[in-house]
């Protein structure tokens, strides 16, 4: 049998994975926008689990959610991205600094 | 070990690798296979917590759609790798302590002490006639009818961003004024000719 917690563990070791991948990666943006869909992946999976373990389906359909909210920003963030390459040649998070932030 | 868990070590070991691989691996383009392996074995582990609509939407939307975009994108444009790469080996030590950290924190949260089979026992596997779709459905178009609305709007409006976003006006490119055909009079197109009728001879 294979306890909640295992899915859970899972599911950290998935997030763990994705926040260093943000810390290391941290000059290209489409690696840093692939660690986040792993982030999300990383929170389904625990509202899947919950969902099946308590019995409730409200889980799933925050998870239905949570897919149409990721997939909308993943289109958005890759359509930026496609604009500023061709404004800038260059998709270095070091070199986008004409907000001067 | 019974069959359960040994499907459930193989996916999650495969889940786990290719997610370290989608954030070390040089090439992008790798990085999505990775990351294409990675929703493939999620999909797997919900099937085994009867999450069957899910999982099958996730295959289809994410493998299907997104990855694909992905792609597109990462073909499209030219790419500098050694330049996105430096710092790579300078960050890596901190990513792994963060890395380690983070997981240390998460499972003292959801480790075996909370969230065991003891306290929570696995529930019953549903029959043959459970349908999971249904159930989603039910809930979706009754309880959650307005987010589900509202869920509609926001890929609308992702649509009408991107396509806006990366619309490019070429001058050289032949489109109709819809304004102007609307605002069109008579005048300008219909030009009367008054002469006289020819003598039939």
């Amino acid at each position: 049998m294979i306890a909640l917690s295992d899915y859970l563990t899972v599911s950290a070791l998935l997030f763990s994975i994705s926040m260093a991948g943000i810390f290391i990666n941290r000059k290209n943006i489409i690696i840093l926008l692939m660690c986040v869909e792993l982030m999300l992946l990383a929170v389904n999976i625990n509202f899947i689990a919950f969902s099946h373990y308590l019995g409730d389906s409200a889980g799933q359909v925050f998870v239905f959610f949570i897919l149409t909210v990721a997939a909308a920003e993943a289109a958005i963030g890759l359509a930026i991205l496609v604009v500023l390459f061709r404004n800038r040649r260059t998709i270095n998070v070091a070199d986008l600094d004409s907000l001067k932030g | 070990m019974s069959f359960e868990q040994i499907i459930f070590y193989l996916f999650s070991t495969i889940l786990v690798f290719a997610a370290a691989r989608v954030v070390t691996v040089r090439n992008p383009v790798r990085a999505a296979m990775f990351l294409i392996l990675a929703f493939f074995t999620t999909a797997a582990l919900w099937m085994m917590l009867e999450a069957e609509f899910l999982a099958i939407t996730l295959v289809l939307v994410y493998v299907g759609a997104v990855m694909v975009l992905f792609i597109f994108v990462i073909m499209m444009l030219d790419i500098d790798i050694a330049v996105l790469r430096e710092g790579f080996a300078r960050f890596l030590p901190i990513g792994i302590v963060v890395a380690i950290a983070m997981l240390a924190m998460i499972w003292t949260v959801v480790g075996g002490d909370h969230f065991g089979l003891e306290i929570f026992a696995a529930p019953e596997r549903h029959g043959v006639d459970y349908s999971n779709t249904r159930e989603l459905g039910l809930e979706l178009y009754t309880t959650y009818l307005y987010a589900f609305e509202l869920a509609a709007v926001i890929l609308l409006v992702a649509i009408v961003a991107a396509i806006a976003l990366t619309l490019r006006h070429n001058p050289t490119t032949k489109f109709q004024s819809v304004p102007e055909q609307v605002a069109v009079k008579r005048n300008d197109r219909l030009r009367v000719v008054e002469m006289k009728s020819e003598e039939r001879k």
